[in-house]
Parts: C-alpha cells; structure tokens; sequence
C-alpha cells in the first residue's frame, strides 16, 4: 500500500488550535473555579498564536491532505478575522459568565473547537470538508447554546436550533450526494471542471438549491431564518455573540467555497435563487426588527437583514462583487461585536439589560458609551461616514454594476426602513429617561477594548481604503 | 531645519486647529488663560511658518509647489483629495492672513475680557484662520470649496456670537442666506468646470482654458454662450456673494452686530476677501472671457462708489468702517476687471492692514466708551486715547489715499489700470472710481473728525472714566499701523509692476495693463510726485477739506443738507431700499410659496400620505409578519421545507435563458 504523508505546514494552525483546544480541556479539569483565569488565558492565546501561524504561511495558494484541504488568500484573511473576532467574544464574555455561574472551561473549550471547525469550513476543498468543519461548528453551537441548564428559554432554544440544524445538514448532505452523482468527484475544484462539462443540468441544479439551503441556514437567510430569533433570544447573551458574529464569517466562506470555486460556471442558476434569498431577508428582517422589543431579537432580525445585503455581492458573480460582500461580511462581524458587546457592558449579576428599554437614558448613566452604542447603531444603519455605509455602499455598487438597479432600489428602501428600528436605540440612550441610574460594572479591560471596538467602527468609516484593499486583493 | 517644506505646509494649516480644537472641546479645562495662550501659540506658530514659506517661495525663489496631501476617496475616477498650490501667491496670503489673525488675537485677550463666551471666541477665531487658510492654500477646487463653506460657517457662528440678541441672530441668518446665493452659482460653476475640463485640480484646468475657451454650450435651446464666460461669470456669483459685491452686499453691514475683532478679521481683512483672491487665482480662466471681465469691472466699480455714498449718512461707526469696506472691495474686484489682477491683490493686502487698523481703533474706542457705537455721541478723544487716535489717523490717510502711504500706492494703481483698461466699460468705471476717492475721503475725514476732534459730547459719567485702553489692544493697532504706512511703498514695485506673482497670475499681452503702466513706473517716490499732476490726489484733498468745513467750520450744515435733499438722503438712510426689496420680495415670496407647499404639500401629502402612511403600513405589517414567529419547531421546519420545494420548483423548472 503505497501511503505518503501529505503537506502538513498549511493545516498548522489547524492542528495548534486543536492541540490547544484538548491542552485547555485537561487543564480546566485540574483546576478550581477561582483559577479559571489560566483556561482563559490559554483560549486567548491559542487564538493569538493561531493568528501568527496563519499570518505566516506562504502566500500563495497550497492544496493538500490529497485535495481536501486548501490554504489561500481568502482562507487566511477569514481565519485571521475569526480569531480577532472571537478573541474579543472571550472578552467580553468573562463578566457576564461569572455573574451567572457559567464560567466555566467548556465554554472556551466548545469555543475553540467552534473556531476549529470554521477553520476547516473555510479551508475546504472537498465537499466532505466542507461538511467536515461545518458539523464540528455546528455541535459546539448546539452546546454551547444548551449550556445554561437551569434556563427552560436557554434549553428550547438548543433543542430548537439542534433540531433544524439537523435538517438543514441533511438537506445539504442530499444535496452533495446528488452532486457527487452527476460528477463523480467530492473535490472543488474537479467538480467546477466537471460540473461545466454537464449537459442536463436537471439534477445538478436540485443539488444546488439543496447546497444553497444549506448555507442559507447558517447564514440565517429567509426563509431558512426561522431558527435565528429564537436561539439569539434563547441563549446566553455571551454565547449570541459568539453565535452571531464568528460563524457568519465562516459561513461567507462556505458559501465562497461551495457556489464560487465549486459552482461557478453555474451562476446563472444560483444568482437568481440567492436574488430571492436576499430581498426575503432584507424585507422580513428589516420590517419585522421594527415590532421587536427585546434588544437581542432585534439584533437578530437585524442580522437577517445584513445577511440579505451581503448576499447582494455575491450574485452579481463578479470578483468585485465578492470582494464587496466579503468587505461586507467583516464589517458586519466587527458591528455585531459592538451591539451585543454593548448589551453585555450594560448586563450585571441578575439582569440581563437585552430588552430595548434598558437602554432608556443611557446617555445620562454613561455619555461616552452612548455615544459608541452611537457609532454601531449609526453603522448598522448605514450612516455615513461609519464603516457600514461603506459596506452597504460597495456591495449596492456592485448589484448597479450587474444591471440589477431595481435589487440596489428595493435594499435601499428596506434599509430607510431598518433606520427607524436603529435610530429607536439611539433615541431611547439620548431623549428619555433611564428606569434606574446604576452605573456600570464592567471590567477595565472591557471598557476599553469595547471602545476600541466602537472606534475602529468610526476609524475604519473615515478611512475604509485599507480594509478595503485587503479585500480587493482576495479576489 | 524646515529641510521638508511639505511639513511646513502641513504645520501652518494644523497648528490653528489644533488650537481651535484644544480651545473649543477643553477650554472648560484649560480656562480662560489657557484657550487664549492655546490658539494665540498656535496662529503665532503658523504666522512664523508663513514667514518661512514666504522666504523659501519668494525670497529665495523656490519653484513653485503643488502637491497632494491626502487622498480622501476616489469616486467615478475623482480623486478628492487635501492638496496645497504654493506659490507667491499664496505666500503673500498666508502671511497677510496669519499675520492680521494673530494681533487680532492678541486684541481679543482686551476686547471681549468680560464675555462668558471667551474660550468659544477664541476657538472660532482660530478655526477661521484653519479655514482660510485651507482655502488660499488650496490646489483643487474641492478644497477650495471646502474652505470656502468652512469661513462662511465661522463668520456665521461669529456674527451671531452674542446669540441672545435679536438683531444678531438676524443679522447672521442674513449672511448665510445671501452666502447660499453666492455659493449658489459658486458651485454651479465647478460643476460647470468638472464637466468641461474633467477634473478639478488646478493645473490641469488651467492647462485646458485655452481649448475650452474656443468651446460653446446653449444656455437653453438657440441660445450659445462661450463656456469659459458662463464658467466665470457663475464663479464671479460666488465672489459676489463672499466679498459682498452688489447685489450681494446686503450682509456685510449688519455682519457688524458681531464683536469687533470679527469685523477687523474676517469682515474686512481676509475672509471678504476670498472673492476677490479667487478671481486672481482664477485668471487664467477669466483672461479668456472679455464679457465676464466685464461683468467684473462694471459690478466693482458700481460697488465702489455707491456703497461709498452710503458711508456719508451713516451714524454708527463699525457701519461706516462696513460701507467703507464694500467701497474697497468694489475697487479690487474693478481692479480685476481690468486684468490688472496684481493691483486688486496689491489693494487686498495693504487693505488688510489698513482696515484692520481702522477697526481695532474704533473697536479700542468702543471699549473705552463702554460699548458706545453712535458717532453722535462721540468726539474729542484725541486728547484721552493718544495712541488710538495717531493709529486711526494713520489707518485713515491710507484709507483715503494720501501720497506715500500705503493705500494711496495700490488705489492709484488700480485708478491708473481701469483708466488704460480697453474694455468697453471701462469708462464708466472709471468716472466711478475717480469721483469714489472723493467720497472715500469725506466720509473717512466725517468719521474722523466726529469721533477725534470738536467738543466731547458724550455723558458726563462716561467723559470722566474715558482713558487709553490697555496694552493688547494698543499693540496690535501699533503693530499695523507700521504696514499701514510703509508696505505699500516697499512692494508696489514688485508687486504691481514687477514680476512678483511670476506664474501665478496670468494676462493675455492684450489685457496687459500693468505691464504698459510699469514702462512709466520710476519708483515709489517717483510715483509719489506724479501723483500731484494727477485728478485723484486732488479729488481726495478735496474730500477732506469739505468734511472738515462740514464738521468742523460749520457742523450745522449736514443736518441741513440732509433736509433740502429730503427724498434723496431717505433713500441713501434706506439703502437704496435693497433690503427692503429683498424682504418683500425674496423673504415674503419664500415665505408665502413655503406656506403653501407646507400646507398642501408637506401636511397633507407627504406627512400624511407618504410619511405617516408609509410608517404606519409598515407598523401594521411588522405586527403581521411577526405572528409567523410562532415559537413552534414543526410551523419552523415547515417554512424550511416550503422554502426548499419553492426554490426547487424555481430552479428546475425555470428555463434559464
């Protein structure tokens, strides 16, 4: 039997966080409640030192593990932003975890095999990879979701979430089977080349829509959305965070990898399906945010709508438009660690602080974190100069440049509408009076990468370029 | 040191709003000490910088520099960019500009000592000298654009600095409206240059004038003008309405309702400059257009000397000084007409100086008479504020044009430019610039001898506690009474009839009538003794012994004059009756057509159709669609599975074409 070992440096990172998430695993056996610090500490710099392998690679594109596995430009700058992102969700989440009693090392443990399994997501270069790294990601969410035992709300939104989960994984396992079947190969980029060559493309075309569902799910695109208010809801506000920013990036790359590099030559079916998807999820996510009075629902919904915009880039089929969506996808993680890294600031020992009225007054509690509540509302609403209204910007750019000038009309009209449901926030912080003036009790160290958070939301608004070269450079 | 000019550039720009911005957000920290020593470092630091890029460009005769800073953004292949255009052009401004703005500063420390609004002053003064200065030193239209918007907005928040008067608040609103209108046709104009040149910089319009000019475009169906002259002429609004031309003017004289110093800096000296600074940036646009140049000449000139009538009858000092500056911005922007560009700049910065003088003195008079502003009530002070008044006299002669100083040099160059000026118009400019000096010498002699000679008329109790005011106001009026007298002499050489500007101003050979007056320019004294065989000299001595036989010999006679010409000196009192043209017409019409389109329009259609409607339709329908988030798992799966067959039905059985 011939067996030669494949090309393990591009899988580096891969196999650190893996190590590392086991490391952390024995770790937090031995020790107390009090010495969680350590599991913290080790989680933090797993994703530091993951950070500096992926950074390190070459530059250019490598295909190993025979086919199954790739490392390229696009794979790096969504790890890189992964890790950034979820280091920033351990952050903010330490407080919170402690005054509800989950701090424990499971949550950083199901974290970083969440990471691990979104780095293989993006990383895949076979349909199995794909499926691969999309089930380790999924079943840490389960958990992770289902963590606070003792909460019924916590609990129905895991079993929930588990249940669809489950279905939409077996709608895209059917759909790559029937993939397999008419090509013969679970490799990417042979079944780009096969996949051209197909002249009935009947049954190729019924796997695509179930590969779309599958990707719509963890998008969380209408109508595969239904799961996303529940569990955002449901589960605890550190693990929403962690739930809504991390895996949207990932799931772009799923997304890249399988109708881009997989599907290409069949964007004439998949523009239009994903068209459909993107106006559902514009409209109901922005029209439904409006009646919600819990923060998180809100931010859900408002998520769906984001998810609608994204989409906007990439049916366009071109590399511009992806690299709009891709600039948009980040944006989109780095504003979403600001809200609900805001509701979590606000949340102490017993209160939860995600419903929309407490957030009445806050301006006079706390000015300066108003004000970037301030910035990331103004963001997501795409207010000029804040980094979202360059997201939205280039992404509407793109849909115009494909000819789809009534889709950029439609997105612009349900984001006037989503305005309203973002300025409310903003206008229950500066014009009414708060419920009880308790000042804040976060953490130093919160205070401050919060803000940081909030400026580089402002910073990046007034100086896009960089973050958008990096991602011109991608495509 | 200064090896790297560009920092230079950089720091003269920065240094003032970095002041304005310490002195604006942290004055409530720093004090009022500290916001006054913040901003006053921070001008200081960019008057010497301006010294240096003075030296460097025109001293030493470094070439030109034109170079871009920052690129903003880049939209449809339009850079929009911070650039700065150095030349000596420039250089001239920027020390004019820093210079007047740091002793206004330091006079401000005396002026306003008892506001509550003093950091507020300071940090607004010093982002004016931002403003402006990003405006001269600008290298694209945007930018100059951008600080053209930048001092409006200043001048509007300064003018309304007392914000709890009535009047001011007025008066401000006014200078924005009548701005709008300017800026109106300003931006009209770089439109205009963005779609004929395709780009906004500089040198590379400058470069394309020539082909331009040949080009024509119809105003409405069977109508062709040239582009450059509509291109000029919607530019030349945007300097009529920032350097108060007619019949823009209407804001200049109650901008006075704004503290002093504000009317030495920007109402006099710098800001109403702009316009006529731009035009001269502009030449090598405007050269090629005969009838915006005439357009130019015909609006200065009327300007000067009408609004220099209107200096006889006013009564309120800072309002005379107004009328006086509108008289000169009238002789600048005529001086433009004229092609004799170099003129009008020269006019520009010995004005500056002269006329900041003036203001600081009667800003230092005002001070002493505790905010007493009626010339009627003033007279005499020489014997109490000995500095004030040999400054104001100072500032005075150079207004007036007496031989030597410095106003007499760039007037008499202007007079002598329209005089040889081929336009059409040009004589009848130039009867209005000639009988001008006339009227500019009595009305500044009127002033003079009301506030400074005869007998004290003030009240007892404020007679009693008249005195000289303190040093930081008395310095800065020292310190430009100096320029006052001798700039003008020192640079006209150069300036006017040299070649100082060198490729930054430019004149077709046809329109070159400076270059034909310099060929009898024999030196400044020489100028000086030719001036005697010359009407103007004569005109303006004339000015002044009839204001001292009116106000002196016999003071009884203006007030009967005024009776017998009753009609006439009611609609010189009216001001030619523009505002209350301008308040029928324009503000009652606005209001009225407002009104209706509120009622009918905005109540009714669009607040309650379109607005309330569309938000309430939306309401209804979040209400409806949220019921679809039953909470049930199977009603979820269910959406799911009638998501999958719609979009299988879609995808195979819709033929993709």
């Amino acid at each position: 039997m011939n067996f030669a070992i494949p090309d393990m440096a591009p899988a580096l990172p891969e196999m650190f966080v893996l190590g590392m998430a086991c490391l952390v695993l024995l770790v937090d056996l031995f020790v107390s409640d009090r010495g969680r610090g350590a599991t913290y500490v080790l989680s933090q710099a797993t994703l530091v030192g993951a950070l500096f392998l992926t950074l390190g690679g070459t530059p250019e594109p490598v295909v190993t593990f025979s086919g199954t596995f790739v490392r390229d430009a696009l794979s790096d700058v969504l790890k890189a932003f992964i890790y950034g992102v979820v280091f920033f969700v351990f952050l903010y989440s330490r407080d919170y975890l402690r005054d509800r009693g989950i701090y424990r090392g499971e949550f950083f443990v199901l974290g970083l095999f969440g990471v691990l399994g979104m780095m293989i997501l993006v990383s895949a270069h076979s349909l199995l990879t794909v499926y691969l790294g999309l089930e380790l990601l999924s079943l840490s969410l389960y958990a992770m979701v289902a963590m606070q035992r003792d909460s019924v709300l916590a609990s129905e939104s895991a079993m929930k979430y588990f249940v669809l989960g489950a279905l939409a994984s077996g709608m895209l396992l059917y759909g790559m089977s029937m993939l397999y079947g008419v090509t013969g190969t679970l490799d990417i980029a042979e079944l780009s080349r096969a996949i051209a060559g197909v002249e009935d493309r009947t049954v190729a075309s019924f796997g695509l829509v179930f590969l779309i569902i599958g990707v719509a799910f963890k998008l969380g695109a209408v109508p595969f959305h239904m799961w996303v208010p529940d569990v955002y809801h449901g589960a605890a506000t550190s693990v929403t965070l962690y739930l809504g920013t991390a895996p949207k990036i990932a799931a772009f790359g799923m997304l890249m990898r399988l109708l881009v590099d997989g599907l290409g030559s069949m964007q004439a079916d998949w523009g239009p399906i994903l068209v459909i998807l993107a106006v559902l999820s514009m409209a109901i996510g922005n029209v439904v945010a409006i009646a919600q009075t819990n923060l998180k629902r809100m931010l859900a919904y408002s998520t769906i709508s984001h998810v609608g915009f994204l989409l906007l880039g990439v049916l366009t089929g071109t590399p511009d438009g992806y690299s709009a969506s891709l600039f948009y996808v980040l944006v989109y993680a780095v504003m979403g660690l600001g809200a609900f890294g805001m509701i979590l600031l606000l949340a102490r020992a017993g209160f939860e602080a995600d419903r929309l009225e407490d957030f009445k007054g806050l301006n006079e509690r706390s000015p300066w974190f108003a004000f970037m509540m301030l910035v990331v509302m103004f963001s997501m609403a795409g207010v000029p100069p804040f980094l979202g209204f360059w997201a939205k910007l280039y992404v509407l750019l793109e849909a115009v440049r494909a000819d789809l000038v009534w889709l950029a009309v439609a997105a612009v009209v349900f984001s006037v509408i989503g305005a309203f449901y973002y300025l409310r926030v903003v206008k229950l912080m500066y014009f009414d009076q708060p419920a009880e003036p308790v000042p804040l009790q976060a953490g130093a160290d919160m205070r401050v990468m919060l803000s940081a958070n909030a400026l580089v939301v402002l910073a990046l608004g007034i100086w896009p370029g960089s973050l958008f070269a990096l991602c011109e450079a991608v495509f | 040191m200064f090896e790297n000019m560009e920092t230079v550039y950089l720091w003269v720009v920065l240094a003032p709003l970095l002041g304005s911005i310490i002195a604006g957000l942290f004055g409530w920290l720093i004090g009022r000490a500290g916001a006054h020593w913040v901003t006053i470092i921070g001008v200081g630091v960019s008057f010497f910088l301006s010294l240096v890029v003075f030296k460097h460009i025109v001293i030493d005769g470094a070439p030109a520099y034109n170079g871009t800073v920052y690129t903003w953004m880049v939209a449809g292949g339009l850079p929009i960019e911070v650039g700065f255009l150095i030349d000596k052009l420039t250089a001239m401004m920027m020390v004019v500009v820093t210079f007047v703005s740091w002793m206004v500063h330091i006079y401000t420390i005396g002026y306003m000592h008892d506001d509550p609004g003093y950091t507020r002053f300071f940090s607004y003064i010093s982002l004016f000298t931002f403003s402006m200065l990003m405006l001269v030193m600008a290298n694209n239209f945007l930018q100059l654009f951008f600080g053209w918007e930048a001092v409006g907005l200043v001048s509007y928040l300064l003018i309304g600095f007392w914000y709890k008067r009535e009047s001011a608040i007025h008066a401000n609103l006014k200078a924005f409206l009548v701005n709008r209108v300017g800026d109106f046709g300003f931006l009209l104009g770089i439109g205009a240059v963005l779609l004929y040149f395709g780009s906004l910089d500089y040198a590379q319009v400058f470069a394309g004038a020539e082909k331009v000019a040949a080009r024509t475009m119809s105003i409405w169906p069977g109508v062709e003008w040239p582009v450059i002259t509509v291109i000029c002429i919607l530019l030349f609004i945007g300097a009529m309405g920032k350097s108060a031309q007619m019949p823009l003017h209407v804001w200049l004289p109650d901008s006075m309702e704004g503290p002093t110093p504000i009317s030495a800096l920007i109402h006099a000296a710098t800001m109403v400059t702009a316009g006529i600074f731009m035009v001269a940036r502009m030449s090598p646009l405007y050269e090629y257009s005969e009838t915006a140049l005439a357009v130019v000449m015909v609006i200065g000139a009327t300007t000067a000397l009408f609004m220099g009538l209107l200096g006889l009858v006013q009564t309120d000092i800072k309002r005379v000084i107004a009328y006086s500056t509108l008289s000169q911005l009238g002789y600048m922007t005529a001086a433009l007409g004229a092609s004799a560009y170099a003129a009008g700049i020269f006019h520009l910065m010995t004005h500056a100086f002269f006329k900041a003088l003036l203001f600081l003195g009667a800003g230092s008079v005002i001070i002493a008479l505790h905010h007493e502003q009626d010339m009627r009530r003033m007279g005499g002070l020489r014997r109490y504020m000995p500095i004030t008044w040999i400054t104001s006299l100072i500032g005075t002669l150079a207004l007036i044009g007496a031989p030597g100083f410095s106003g007499f040099f760039s007037k008499d160059s202007i007079i002598e430019a329209i005089g040889h000026s081929s336009l059409g118009v040009a004589g009848y400019a130039y009867a209005c610039v000639l009988i001008g000096v006339f009227v500019t010498a009595l009305y500044s002699f009127r002033m003079y001898f009301l506030v400074f000679h005869g007998e004290p008329r003030m009240d007892a109790h404020t007679r009693e506690h008249v005195h000289e005011t303190p040093w930081v106001v008395t310095g800065p009026l020292i310190a430009l009474a100096v320029p006052s007298v001798v700039i003008g002499a020192w640079y006209v050489g150069d300036m006017v009839f040299g070649d100082f500007f060198g490729r930054a101003i430019f004149v077709l050979p046809r329109h070159d009538v400076l270059g034909g007056l310099a060929a009898s320019f024999h030196g400044p004294w020489g100028m000086v003794q030719h001036a005697f065989f010359q009407p103007p000299v004569w005109l303006a001595a004339a000015g002044v012994v009839t204001a001292w036989y009116l106000y002196m010999v016999r003071p009884e006679l203006p007030g009967v004059i005024a009776a017998r010409a009753g009609a006439l000196y009611r609609f010189m009192v009216n001001k030619y009756g523009f505002d209350d043209f301008n308040e029928a017409v324009f503000a009652g019409g606005g209001r009225g057509l407002g009104n209706l389109l509120w009622r009918i329009g905005d109540v009714r259609l669009i607040d309650g159709l379109a607005v309330n409607g569309s938000a309430r339709l939306v309401g209804w329908l979040a209400g409806v669609v949220r019921h679809l988030q039953s909470g049930f798992l199977y009603h979820y799966a269910f959406a799911m599975i009638v998501g999958l067959v719609a979009l299988v039905g879609w995808a195979v059985f819709w033929p993709v074409e």
